[in-house]
């Protein structure tokens, strides 16, 4: 994969915070709607990154008027203005899925890292 | 026809104009050079003689040497004779690169050698659909079925698709998009799936069949 990597490099974005399962980050997503662009934001706990190279994504999960959503951004798209991380989490594994099968605030708190 | 042999490097993608996710296949395309060139008059049709990956004399015999020391050239692996109609353009000794064969926005055709599947059944190799799960299907849940008439004509008809070897074999995709292309480092990339596995030869040609 040495090969592909010097050639994905290109499309690559070097404005990508460093963030991972647990953060909470704001999503900054452009949106076309009739010919003008505006920006909507998505905020919520980044619960898994899958994939590598220029089609890894990041899921982000929220809970809107007591329902959860999800949404899966490549990471690397055009369409993402700007992540902000508002807040990092410390977890124990990669993947958060077990956040779906909880209720309530509390259940599906994550406890903020702190530095040491 | 204008052609050039690569290198396919592997598959990613990339973001189009509209921020869409585009399947591509990356190739590194060249540079080829001209060995020999064939016209109508001495060889009954036009053509040029390419090759592609440079190789140390000694790798080579003889004759193989001594075809490249005509042309002026070292050695070089890969040896292909594209059909053109106007040979006299080119020169012996002449480096092909790919801003000479394809541009941005074009469409391209690519042939390779298959990934080889190794000994296949009928359902994978040939696409047949098998037999049922259930209904008293026994030990034929993927089996051929019939493979012909019985005492007439008592022998299986030759062509007859079975189990074998499948893939290794040459394949050619038509009409790829040209999504980008990188004069400098020769790098190529092409909207979908091209044969063969990484690091394999692959034949890039202007798309014979464009616009039909």
């Amino acid at each position: 994969m040495n090969k592909l990597d010097q050639v994905e490099g290109a499309y690559k974005r070097d404005d990508i915070p460093d963030f991972g399962p647990g953060d909470t980050v704001k999503v900054n997503v452009r949106v076309v709607e009739g010919g003008r662009e505006r920006v909507q934001t998505f905020e919520g706990n980044v619960i898994a990154r899958n994939g590598g190279g220029l089609g890894e994504t990041f899921t982000v999960r929220k809970i809107s008027f007591g329902i959860g959503v999800e949404r899966i951004f490549p990471l690397h798209a055009p369409i993402i203005q700007s992540i902000e991380v508002i807040r990092r989490g410390s977890v124990r594994r990669a993947k958060l899925y077990y956040l779906r099968d909880r209720v309530g605030s509390k259940a599906t708190r994550i406890k903020e890292k702190r530095d040491r | 026809m204008k052609a050039i042999l690569g290198e396919k490097l592997g598959m990613t993608q990339v973001f189009d104009d509209e921020s869409r996710a585009v399947p591509v296949t990356v190739i590194k395309a060249g540079p080829c050079r001209v060995v020999q060139i064939k016209r109508p008059d001495t060889d009954g049709y036009g053509a040029i003689q390419i090759a592609y990956r440079e190789l140390p004399v000694h790798k080579v015999n003889k004759p193989t040497a001594g075809h490249f020391a005509r042309a002026g050239l070292t050695p070089h692996r890969h040896l292909v004779e594209i059909r053109v109609d106007d040979p006299d353009t080119y020169k012996v000794g002449q480096e092909i690169s790919l801003a000479d064969v394809l541009t941005k926005g074009g469409l391209a055709d690519v042939a390779g050698v298959s990934r080889g599947k190794g000994f296949e059944g009928v359902m994978k190799r040939h696409n047949f659909v098998g037999q049922g799960a259930s209904h008293g299907a026994h030990r034929v849940h993927r089996a051929p079925g019939s493979i012909g008439a019985c005492a007439t004509p008592s022998r299986v008809f030759k062509g007859m698709r079975m189990a074998g070897r499948m893939g290794g074999e040459k394949t050619t995709v038509l009409n790829l998009e040209v999504v980008a292309v990188d004069a400098d480092r020769g790098i190529l990339m092409l909207r979908g799936a091209v044969p063969g596995a990484a690091g394999s030869v692959v034949l890039v040609r202007e798309a014979v069949k464009a616009g039909g």
